[in-house]
Formats: structure tokens, sequence, C-alpha cells
């Protein structure tokens, strides 16, 4: 097997509140032959607070740091966190189909013509995990035997004439991954519904509000865990729990695990080198009435 | 010498708005043949066509070059004109300065040499033209109509009434359409079936229809007046002549679970069926792919039963060549299906319906009687949420035209459920209410203001099931954007209307074109809505657009019209552009070789072999013979013959090199 060297763009969130994600995409990748080339100084992806404001800024940011990747010769760059990834594929579509944008961008980034030509094209976790799906089974050393909802949350699938991935409303492509390793994912209704997002820290009680709404539908369909692929979807159903709880009448114990945390576990990464210790809701699993055998 | 007149057209602005006219003019008479040349503001107008004729007789011109428009428009008017002044009308050629020329490029000297060089290349051609004569066709009298829905019933009465005979072939196993599955219709709440099926049986009876159901049209050759018609008549595996109708085979037959298509599949049909009780002709068919006699060689029970013994397995396909003079399409529409819609379910739940089975459900003659029960356990639905715009007006992932019906049928499908559920409460979410039309408006008001229909004006973002209820997520935009949630027990969704699935096939296999969504295209969008830009097919119904039934039946209507229209005369005239194969005294007798390439390259079959033989009998030659009638004048034979035995008439070689030749 050769090892896959694709660019790596963390991002703040994930040397910060969720290192967690950072660090199991980190062990994964290497686990499954993923070459992460760190894209070198790279800088903000212009998410809420540059694109809240100034809308140049908000392409100019994501652009840079393609720009960087591209002059480190990566012809592709994955980026786990959601925002990050939306920034920098909507980064890309401006300048790629708005000539005013890019001649805007140039300006700004001071590059010269043509310099913007050919940037690396951007992938998520589950796009690069579904691209290489072929490496997983044989390297699953512990059935993942739960029954999860996979929550996709906005940024990923919209909009989807840019991002071009998945099925906008009804996503699947994380389902696929979690029934490789041997977990089953239930039918719910709020895969992508929103999840309060930055309002986390100006208006926890939306944030509360809808978050309750998502936990309650997972529960009720009997899922064992929340799977996401988004530091803001994790940290608003993980983090927030608290007002989350307020607002439900039997308060949820459900964990919320990374789907990079998931294959891990599969793969038989130690808990603690997935991050699992660092989440606010306990990770455990209600068990199972009759062991399961591990697969061989 | 010839002596060539250029008039040149000022179009109004149009083109002396870019096109210095005068100098076009004054170089016109420098060119070589040109004895006359004049500009006027309108030529084609009274003093314009004068000024021509008057031009023609005082400068005694024998060939005319008209400057204007293309000749798309005006051709056949200034070939009159000159007719008119005793010349031969294919001596008058047209310069298209307007679109291509003063309409497509700025004011500047560069678009007047343009100008000049179009108004050249046609005093070059107008001196080659030699006098033609028009071609007369006789016309096959009879019409065909493909599809026997409303649009098809109401053109083929029409066209029959005027006194032609008419060919009506429809698909299914009956008439009546759409149509015939609706339970009551807007704005009147008259019962469709009513309405409908007093039209059905009259072209049953009429003596100049001839009906063809479960048959379908398999290829059209010819051309206007003249086509043929090749029609599979699938088999119906019944003696159509012994059959009663009884419908005893119905009743005995032991398949009883094939979803009914009439019922939109809200119930189960044996294999041997007649679609709906008025069904016409009210004669069964066998549902081969269901039998279970095809399926396994046993049962045959509805043949032992059968009183009148007009059961036949052996039954095969018959294939029918007519000679047909015009068509009309009027093969309808299909719906979106609900699985297109991801946020509203997928089609996986149950009582997530669309218009078409609420039609059932509302009908009579459906599968509750009338009574409004939702298809997954039969209660009776105390909330229906209606969504409007399901796919229509949706660029990314629906259609981005509107449907046009469904306001109107949502505010009745709402009106018909208040009707019928007594404390029942139905919530429209709605873009805009389309209701143009006549008593349109009022019946949506009605709908609101008499019968409580709530409507919300907002989309509905999601549709999930919640404890076996449905949860409608919407927002109302009128109350400052709040979000609405709705616990619904049934929701209906007017899908978009879209065309049917083989439309683009049949429109490529009669040389019909058709607009993206692939509805078949008219002539001109306003000026000639019911024909297609093939002569002698024309358009009736949602083939061409959505369409609400006046709609469609004025159309339908009015294509009849353009078919009677047709066969009032007593032959067609078609111009003589066609192509002709050389012919020359004995021993030559033409510079065909007989290769026959060009019978090969015709789209047309328009080239046959004509033996060329002496007086006793013996065949001395095979050469290539243009058929006048077939001739469509594309060309296509001229540049592929090895000895130039074939040219154009009026688009010669000889003309089209000395076009090339003076720019």
């Amino acid at each position: 097997m050769t090892a896959l060297r694709i660019g790596y763009y963390p991002g703040c969130s994930l040397t910060g509140t969720s290192r967690d994600f950072g660090e199991s995409t980190r062990v994964v990748a290497e686990a499954l032959d993923i070459d992460l080339a760190e894209i070198p100084e790279w800088n903000c992806c212009g998410s809420s607070p540059a694109h809240m404001i100034d809308h140049v800024m908000s392409v100019a940011l994501p652009v840079n740091v393609l720009l960087k990747a591209k002059k480190a010769g990566l012809a592709e760059v994955m980026s786990p966190c959601s925002a990050c990834y939306s920034r920098l594929v909507m980064g890309k579509h401006e300048v790629e189909t708005s000539p005013a944008a890019k001649a805007q961008v140039e300006k700004v980034l001071a590059c010269p013509s043509g310099a913007l030509d050919g940037l690396p094209k951007v992938l998520n976790v589950i796009e690069l995990l579904a691209r290489i799906s072929d490496r997983i089974p044989p390297k699953v050393t512990r059935k993942f035997d739960q029954t999860v909802a996979c929550y996709y949350g906005c940024l990923m699938v919209r909009p989807p004439k840019v991002t071009g991935f998945d099925r906008t409303e009804d996503p699947v492509e994380m389902d696929k991954l979690v029934a490789l390793v041997g977990g089953k994912t239930i039918d719910w209704s709020f895969k992508t519904e929103c999840c309060g997002a930055s309002f986390s820290i100006s208006r926890t009680s939306v944030v509360g509000r809808l978050g309750a709404k998502i936990l309650q539908d997972a529960v009720k369909r009997k899922a064992e865990a929340v799977i996401v692929a988004c530091p803001m979807c994790h940290s608003n159903l993980d983090l927030r729990r608290g007002e989350i709880n307020k607002r439900l009448e039997k308060p949820a114990d459900i964990p919320v695990l990374f789907i990079t945390q998931v294959i891990g576990l599969a793969l038989g990464i130690p808990e603690k080198k997935l991050g699992l210790h660092r989440h606010f809701v306990r990770v455990k699993f209600p068990t199972k009435t009759a062991p399961t055998q591990a697969v061989p | 010498m010839a002596r060539v007149g250029v008039f040149i057209c000022h179009c109004g602005e149009n083109i002396a708005g870019t096109v210095d006219v005068g100098a076009v003019a004054k170089a016109a008479l420098d060119m070589p043949g040109v004895v006359h040349a004049v500009e006027y503001k309108y030529m084609c107008s009274d003093p314009g066509q004068t000024l021509l004729k008057d031009a023609i007789r005082d400068k005694k011109l024998d060939r005319v070059v008209v400057a204007a428009c293309s000749p798309r428009m005006h051709e056949p008017t200034f070939r009159r004109t000159t007719e008119e002044a005793g010349i031969n009308p294919f001596l008058c050629e047209m310069a298209n300065l307007r679109e291509h020329c003063s309409w497509v490029h700025e004011k500047a000297p560069p678009t007047t040499k343009k100008a000049i060089d179009l108004v050249r290349l046609q005093v070059e051609k107008v001196k080659r033209d030699r006098p033609l004569n028009p071609i007369r066709v006789p016309i096959t009298k009879k019409a065909l109509v493909l599809g026997g829905g409303i649009a098809g019933i109401q053109a083929a009465l029409d066209i029959a009434n005027a006194g032609s005979p008419v060919l009506l072939v429809e698909k299914s196993p009956s008439i009546g359409g759409h149509m015939s599955q609706l339970s009551e219709t807007f704005p009147t709440l008259d019962c469709s079936q009513c309405i409908l099926t007093p039209r059905m049986v009259e072209v049953a009876r009429h003596p100049n229809i001839t009906l063809y159901t479960y048959s379908e049209l398999e290829k059209l050759d010819g051309f206007i007046g003249n086509f043929k018609a090749t029609i599979r008549r699938k088999a119906r595996k019944i003696d159509e002549k012994l059959c009663n109708g009884c419908g005893v085979c119905q009743q005995k037959c032991p398949v009883k679970k094939i979803p009914d298509e009439f019922n939109e599949g809200l119930s189960n049909r044996p294999a041997i069926f007649v679609p709906f009780p008025q069904a016409v002709p009210n004669k069964p068919v066998i549902d081969v792919a269901n039998c279970t006699y095809y399926k396994t060689g046993k049962c045959r029970a509805c043949e032992k039963l059968c009183p009148t013994k007009a059961i036949r397995f052996d039954q095969e396909d018959q294939i029918e060549v007519h000679d047909i003079g015009a068509v009309v399409l009027a093969t309808g529409f299909r719906t979106m299906p609900t699985s297109n819609f991801s946020e509203y379910g997928y089609g996986k739940y149950k009582d997530v319906i669309d218009g078409m089975k609420f039609e059932r459900l509302a009908s009579a003659s459906g599968p509750t009687g009338g009574a409004i029960k939702r298809p997954s356990d039969g209660k009776e639905p105390r909330h229906v949420v209606f969504i409007a715009c399901a796919g229509s007006r949706d660029r990314l992932k629906g259609v981005p035209y509107c449907s046009k019906i469904c306001c109107m049928y949502t505010a009745k499908h709402a009106m018909l459920y208040q009707h019928k559920v007594h404390g029942g409460q139905a919530t429209v979410f709605y873009m805009d209410v389309r209701a143009a039309g006549k008593n349109y408006d009022e019946f949506v008001r009605r709908a609101i203001e008499e019968d409580g229909v709530k409507y919300v004006r907002g989309r509905v973002s999601r549709v999930y099931e919640d404890d076996g209820q449905l949860v409608v997520k919407g927002v109302d935009t009128l109350l400052g954007a709040e979000p609405v949630e709705i616990r619904a027990d049934m929701v209906v969704l007017a899908t978009a209307v879209q065309a049917q699935h083989d439309a683009e096939e049949l429109a490529q296999r009669l040389h019909v074109s058709y607009d993206p969504y692939k509805f078949f295209a008219e002539a001109h969008p306003k000026l000639r809505p019911v024909e297609t830009n093939t002569a002698g097919i024309f358009l009736a119904g949602a083939c061409q657009a959505p369409r609400d039934i006046p709609e469609t039946v004025a159309q339908a209507s009015g294509a009849a019209v353009k078919v009677a229209g047709l066969f009032s005369q007593p032959e067609l005239t078609r111009e003589p552009i066609i192509a002709v194969v050389d012919r020359q005294p004995p021993p030559v007798f033409s510079s065909c070789v007989g290769c026959f390439l060009c019978k090969s390259a015709c789209p047309y079959q328009a080239i046959e072999e004509e033996p060329i033989k002496n007086r006793n009998g013996d065949v001395l030659k095979v050469v290539a013979k243009v058929n006048p009638g077939l001739c469509q004048g594309c060309g296509t034979c001229v540049s592929t013959c090895r000895t130039k035995a074939i040219d154009l008439q009026g688009f010669s070689n000889e003309q089209v090199f000395a076009e090339l030749m003076c720019i």
C-alpha cells in the first residue's frame, strides 16, 4: 500500500477546543497510511470573524491558505473542520467563477495574475476516508458494534453546487463509513439540522433549544451515540450539554464522537490517543447482552 | 444582360439606425447588372410594394433583390409582389440586412460595408436565377391525433366535426388521460368525469373517428399532407368484437394484487382489467407481465369463464401503416415523483402523497369512495398540509418554471378536504398564489374566506415522522420569518409538471423541436402557438407546457382549426427548391453514373433508382431520380455526388460559387 500524501489544514479548532478531533485525525491517518502534510505557515480560514464582516477577507484568507498549499506542491488539501472546509471550498469557488473576485483577491494578496490558477482541490475528512475506504476493513480489529446517529450539520453538504458532496438533504457518506467498521446507523430526521453554530458563544439558549431537538430525536430512535465531523457540532452537543439538558424531560447522556474517533476505535487505537478522555459527556456505550466477536 | 433592381429597406430604425442605407444604394448601382437601386422606409408596406412594382414596369427590370429582413419574414411578400408585376417569383432574392447585419453589429463603417457585401452576394445570385414553378402535391385528408387525454379528445372531435377522418391513437387501454382521474375541477367544482365521459363516448361513436387504444406510433415518414404513420396495436389478448364488457374475467382473475395505475397505486387490480368503469372502449386487456398464464403456463381462468369466448392468449401485436395528412401531438405530461424530494422523506412516508393521489382519494370513483382517508392506516386525517411548488420554481433541485396548475388544484384540494372532513384543518404553504384566470382568484379567496383553509406564505424545509405523525417544519415569512412547526396527519405535495419520459425520444423520431425541459416547442411563442417547426405537425395541451383544462381545450381546438384549414385546400403548393439529377440526350442520358451514394446520404428517402430503357424495354442505364414530393432541398446529395450530376434548384453550385467569388 502506498502512502497517500495530502495537504492538511487543521485550522484553529483542531489545535484548541477540538484537540481530540485533531489527535484522532492524525492517528487514524497514520494507521491508514495517509501522509498528512501540514500546510506551512497556514493562516485563519476566514470563518465567522471574517465572513460576517468583510466579504473580501473571507475569500482572500482561505485562498491564501490554498496558495501556500500550492506553493508547497500539494494538489489536494483536507480540512477536517467543517467551517474551514466550507471557507476553503467557497474561496476557491469564488476566485474560479468570478473574475472580479479573483482580481480583488490578487490585489489583497499582492500576487501576480495567474498565481491563483490551479489551486489545490479541497476535501473534507469524510470525502478522504470514503476515497480510501478499501483500506479500512482489513485493519479493523474491534468491530464498532453500536447503533449510532450520523449528524452531518449544515456546512459539509451546502451549498450543493459548490461542495458537490453527497446528497444535500439526506447525506449518507458518513453512514457508509460507520457501516464499514461494523456499526449500525439510524434513519432519522435531523442529519443536517442547525446546531446553533457560533451562537454557542453569544446566545447559548439558542444552542440549547436546537441541540435538545437533535438529541431528543437521536435518543428516541435508539441511537447510542451521535457521530459528527465538525468541531462546532461537537462542542454544541457536548460542551453545551448542560444547556441542552435543561430543555429535555430526561437528561441525555448520549456521547458525541468524531467519525475519526469511531474509525480509530475500530482500528484498535487506544482511547487516550483518540482523545476520548477530553469529552465533557463521558464516552460509554450500553453493555451488550451478548459479547460480540472481534472481527478476525 | 440582366436588368437587376435593388430595393433597400430602412425597416424604420432597425436597419437605417446602424447601416448607411444611402451608401448601400449608391454602391449597388455600381454592381454589374444593377440598373436601379433605391431605399425606402418600409419596403413591406403597401407604398413600398407599389414602389417595387412601379420600378419593375418603368425601369424594365427582370430580376429583383430586396435588401431588408430575414427571408423567413417577408420573402413570400416580395415574391408575390414580383409575381404581380409579371416576373417569375423565384427571380426575387432577399439580402438579410437586419438579422445578419444591423441587429448584430454596431453603427460603424464596417457594418455598412458588410451590408453592401450582402447585397452584392444576392445580386450575383439573382443574375443566375432561373424561373421556377411551385410544386403541387396532393393532401391526404386524414389526421392522426396522438394521445387520448382531453387535448387529443377535443382535437379529434373538432377535426372530425369539420368533416375529416381522424385516427386517434392512445397508448393506454382507455382514452381519458389525467382528466379522467381527477375528482372535481376548478374553479367550478364540477365533477371531472361527468364532463369528460360524454366526450369520450362521442369519440367512440363518431363516424369520422377511428379509435386505436393500447396502441403506439412506431414511425412517422413523409411530410406535410403525405405522412405515413406506422402504428403498433399492442395485443390486448382479447377479441374486441366478441367481448361484451361483462367483467366476469376481472372478477375471476386469481391475481389481485397489482397496484392500480388509475388509482395511483392506492388500490389493486387483477391481471386482466379495464382501467376504470367508464373506460372507452370498455374492453379489458391482459397485463402480460403479471398474468399467471404467461408466467407459469397455467391458469387460463378468464378463458374458461368468458361467456363469449373472447380471450385470445395467442394474439400478437399488429403493425398497421396509415396515410396521414396532418398530426396533432397531444401526449400530455407527468408529475415529478415524490421520491425526488429528500427533504420531504424521499417518498418513504406513506402519508406524504402527491396531488394525483389526493385526486383519487377525493374522487367518488376512487378507492375510498371519495372519503378522505390517509394511505398508511385508513384513518381520517384531522390536519392536512399542502405544499405548493414542490419542485417547481426550484432552480437548484427541481425545475425553474412555474407548473401553473398547482396553485389552483391545491386550493381545490384544500377546499374539498374542508368540505369532506368537518372540523379538519387544511394548511397550504405557498410561495405566491398564481391564480390568473377567469374566476380563479375568486376561487382561491373562497377557499380561504369561506372554507377556512389556512394559507401560510413560506417554504417547508423538512417533513419527518415522529411517533407516527408527520412533522412539517416551515417558515411563515409574513410573520417576520417565524419558524412554523405543524404536526400533520397527511401531507400533499403539489409536484412539478414535467414532460413525459419518452417525450425527447418521440420528438426526435418525429423531427419536432423541444425545449430544455423536453416540452415540445411551438413554432413561435406568441404567433404560432399550436404549430411546430415541422410543417403538418401541431401541438395540443400539456405536451407543450404545463396547462390546465380550459387552456388545453382551447389549444386543442386551435390545433384542430389548423388541421381543418390545411385539409380545406385542394392541394399543397411547395417551394421548388429541390434537387434535380442531370438529364441529357442519348447516348449519355445523364452524367449520373449510378453509384447511388446520394441514395444512402439522403435523410428523406427522396432518391429513387430510375432505369433508362430503349424502345425494346432493355435497360440501358440506371440513374438517380429525385422524388419532388419527398425532397426537402437540404442539398446533402449535391455535395455527395461524385460526378456533379445533382444540383439544387434555386441554390445551384454555379450560384453559390458566384456568391463566394464576389467578396
